[in-house]
């Protein structure tokens, strides 16, 4: 029914068994906006936040998509501006995936604000000083850059490309694109810097705080390597999943080896940085504010040194060996254990950059503070899950997100015709 | 350009006995008329009720007989910041400028209306005190011709915290100005609901920055940062006075008294050994 | 975010700030507006052309 609009060559599943799986999630979306606004109209107190938790699931579920969406911006930048080719056939989809992360993160920030009417404080009262108002800004221009990336891909659907203003309006965009997507590497380079600056300023915290170089903590740059490093990871990890659903190989494998093997290295040598600053902040940071490190991981049910080895050791040395080494890199299990456990990796940094801050006692007499999200928080955080989910399968249908798709499942030319 | 307000400001602050405090809560029952904060039906989890001024219990940790309790009241610090420029760990991250220092107080504001929620400033405040409109503020029927007309109510999804009851500097102000001499607010003029209510006297209120006033006779603040750490300043010199997680360099400007030296190391976090050597450094030199 | 909102100063935190912000703004708005109005022009080309082609 909808053939007309499948890209030219494309098999489809029948319009019918779309509409139900889409059907399925989009009920867990419809679940995810009732509870967002039920946070809208009757306020926050819907959450399980409290005056310990001022910053709880929703950031953290923020900062994660923010960091695995850096693929986007990373692939974008070795394509366009180090001209690697390969890369073309996946930085569609890797915009795509960037382009449903940043949105995500826009709307669940704005669930998240206390006075969603006056968001747009941050911008109009800028204190620039402040490492959430870059964030906002960068993240915000950023938004529209990813934006700006996705369009020429929808304008070459079949029939929106023979509207021919549109065709000439995504060729044009490809011919610009470099420039696009320096800015884009500029804005993404300081709002993933500023998330991890935001921990880091917090000088009142000593579980968060770092030194730094000039106004940027250390934080800054670990946030900005490790969205780059993984990102890519999250990439490949979606194509993949992608493949599964659909029964199809869509990339080839030396794009994806490529795009492995700079993600392994990345992550090398951010763990090895996260490493250092890390027993930098054990041993002279932490120490200097009176504070041992065992004070940040016992006394508590739940944080304790098992996070920090998850978090460096299994979720970050172990992927980044193993998409280094070429021989367990090009094996596709080997592989798909590393992206997984590197997207953890990186969620899980989030997760202590946001939760464990706050669950820290910093005055003496104080107490460890645990928290567990309500169901409205769970479900406005599997609202962009699904909705991501939806706007890949929507784009997967009708835009030609894989260039060497054809080549790849070339078996027998398609003739349906209407 | 670094600001501060060392010099031709008044710096407010206070600095509270312990040993006098006996933990009967009237400052934080005086504070909460004074402001009009709002509570709710049950308020018994303590982590989402707003309490601008909260009394902490502190114990020495032995069992009886040997056990001792002290109290300490929490109100905002109305921290200095890094080096008392005005960069308090609230104010310096508060993306839409709702929070800021006031540089001719040293008083910590809070612009409700400018406040969009965002909650960046209470993550940032290691003292847990501020606090957040969780509900719509309601009061029971016939009791908000209780409320304050001078102290405006907060609405649902905003920050609040104590200003050190910033109407009655406005009040003070306002005399002195109409006495003719509207650079010098009278120590007797400005004095915070808690202090005033506080009935074993536990808590002196006034100027840090003027000799003359009880608080700075007590404080004997030192003006110079701390040689340990750049970022401390306004050490108390007497020494029994300390501040709550100085080593934060937040430079709060409510100051703790106690005889009991237990008390005063649960000020502030200390690896093993170090308190004792720490314990009788006060300030840079010994005037004052 | 405007010099006339008024917590804004003209000192180097804010020229620094805003200037990278309106660079990047006025790049990207920059680069929209030349691509759509190349992509009308090309469009109106083309079809000139084609009618020409055409008759
Ligand atoms: S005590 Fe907290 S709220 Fe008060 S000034 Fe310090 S950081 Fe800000
Ligand atoms: S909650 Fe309000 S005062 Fe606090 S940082 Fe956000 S906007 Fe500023």
């Amino acid at each position: 029914m909808d053939s007309a609009l499948i890209p030219e060559g494309a098999k489809r599943c029948s319009l019918p068994k779309f509409s139900i799986g889409m059907a399925i999630v989009g009920a867990v979306l419809l679940w995810g906006v009732w509870a967002m606004f039920l946070c809208w109209f009757k306020g926050l107190n819907q959450t399980n936040m409290n005056d310990y938790y001022g910053f709880a699931l929703w950031i953290w579920a923020d900062l994660a998509v923010i960091a695995v969406g850096g693929g986007a911006f990373f692939t974008g930048m070795l394509r366009y501006i180090f001209n690697i080719k390969e890369l073309k056939n996946i930085i569609n989809f890797a915009v795509i995936i960037g382009f449903i992360c940043y949105s995500s993160a826009l709307l669940i920030l704005a669930i998240d604000i206390g006075q969603p009417l006056r968001g747009w404080f941050i911008f109009w009262h800028a204190n620039i000083h402040s490492m959430l108002t870059e964030v906002a800004f960068c993240l915000s221009c950023y938004f529209a850059v990813l934006t700006i990336e996705f369009i020429p891909n929808i304008l070459e659907n079949r029939q929106a490309n023979k509207v021919p203003f549109f065709h000439h309006l995504a060729h044009n965009m490809h011919g610009i694109m470099v420039i696009f997507a320096a800015t884009g590497a500029f804005l993404s380079f300081f709002h993933q810097g500023s998330l991890g600056g935001v921990a880091g300023v917090m000088y009142g915290r000593p579980f968060a705080v770092r030194e730094g170089l000039l106004i940027w903590p250390w934080t800054f740059f670990l946030f900005t390597w490790s969205a780059a490093a993984y990102g890519p990871s999250f990439t490949l990890l979606v194509t993949k999943m992608t493949e599964v659903i659909t029964g199809k190989k869509l990339v080839k494998d030396n794009v994806v080896h490529l795009l492995a093997k700079i993600s392994g290295w990345m992550i090398v040598t951010y763990i090895i940085a996260k490493i250092i600053d890390t027993i930098y902040w054990a041993y002279v940071t932490a120490p200097s504010l009176g504070f041992k490190l065992s004070h940040f991981y016992t006394d508590n049910s739940f944080y304790g040194y098992w996070i920090l080895i998850t978090e460096i050791v299994i979720c970050g040395i172990v992927p980044g060996a193993i998409l280094v080494i070429k021989s367990t890199r090009e094996n596709p299990t080997l592989r798909l254990v590393a992206i997984i456990l590197g997207t953890i990796g990186v969620c899980l940094n989030r997760w202590v950059m946001v939760l464990q801050i706050m669950a820290v006692p910093v005055m003496p007499f104080d107490t460890w503070a645990l928290y567990i999200p309500s169901w409205q928080e769970v479900a406005t955080t599997v609202l962009p899950v699904a909705y991501g989910i939806m706007l890949i399968a929507l784009a997967y249908r009708y835009l030609p997100v894989f260039p060497q798709e054809k080549e790849l499942n070339s078996v027998k030319p398609i003739t349906e015709s209407e | 350009m670094t600001q501060d307000n060392h010099n031709n400001a008044y710096k407010f602050g206070m600095v509270i006995d312990l040993d006098k405090c006996t933990g009967c809560g009237s400052c934080m029952v005086s504070c909460m008329s004074e402001n009009n904060v709002p509570f709710k039906e049950d308020e018994s989890n303590k982590r989402d009720s707003i309490t601008w001024m909260r009394v902490y219990k502190l114990t020495n940790g032995k069992s009886f007989p040997d056990t001792e309790i002290a109290y300490l009241p929490r109100p905002c610090q109305h921290c200095g910041g890094e080096g008392d420029h005005g960069h308090s760990p609230c104010v310096s991250v508060c993306p839409a400028t709702a929070t800021d220092y006031g540089y001719d107080t040293g008083i910590v504001s809070q612009i409700y209306t400018r406040c969009f929620g965002c909650r960046y400033c209470m993550g940032a405040c290691p003292y847990h005190a501020r606090y957040f409109n969780w509900w719509d503020p309601k009061w029971p029927e016939g009791m908000e011709k209780y409320l304050s007309p001078d102290v405006s109510p907060r609405m649902r999804g905003i920050v609040e915290k104590c200003s050190f009851c910033y109407h009655r500097y406005q009040a003070a102000r306002d005399k002195a100005y109409y006495h003719g001499d509207k650079d010098h607010i009278k120590e007797e003029d400005y004095q915070t609901a808690c202090t005033t209510a506080c009935p074993s006297n536990a808590i002196t209120f006034g100027d840090l920055n003027n000799p003359a006033h009880k608080v700075h006779q007590i404080v004997k603040p030192d003006p110079h940062p701390d040689p340990r750490n750049h970022h401390v300043v306004g050490k108390s010199r007497n020494p029994k006075v300390f501040r709550l997680l100085e080593r934060l360099g937040t430079n709060p400007k409510v100051y703790y008294l106690s005889e009991r030296e237990w008390v005063r190391k649960q000020g502030d976090h200390y690896l093993e050994g170090e308190w004792d050597k720490i314990k009788n450094h006060h300030g840079t030199t010994s005037h004052g | 975010m405007f010099p006339f909102s008024f917590e804004w100063v003209w000192d180097i935190g804010h020229m620094i700030f805003f200037g990278g912000l309106w660079y990047a703004v006025g790049i990207l708005s920059a680069g929209m507006i030349y691509v759509i109005l190349k992509a009308a022009w090309d469009t109106m080309s083309e079809s000139i052309n084609n009618s020409g082609e055409s008759h």
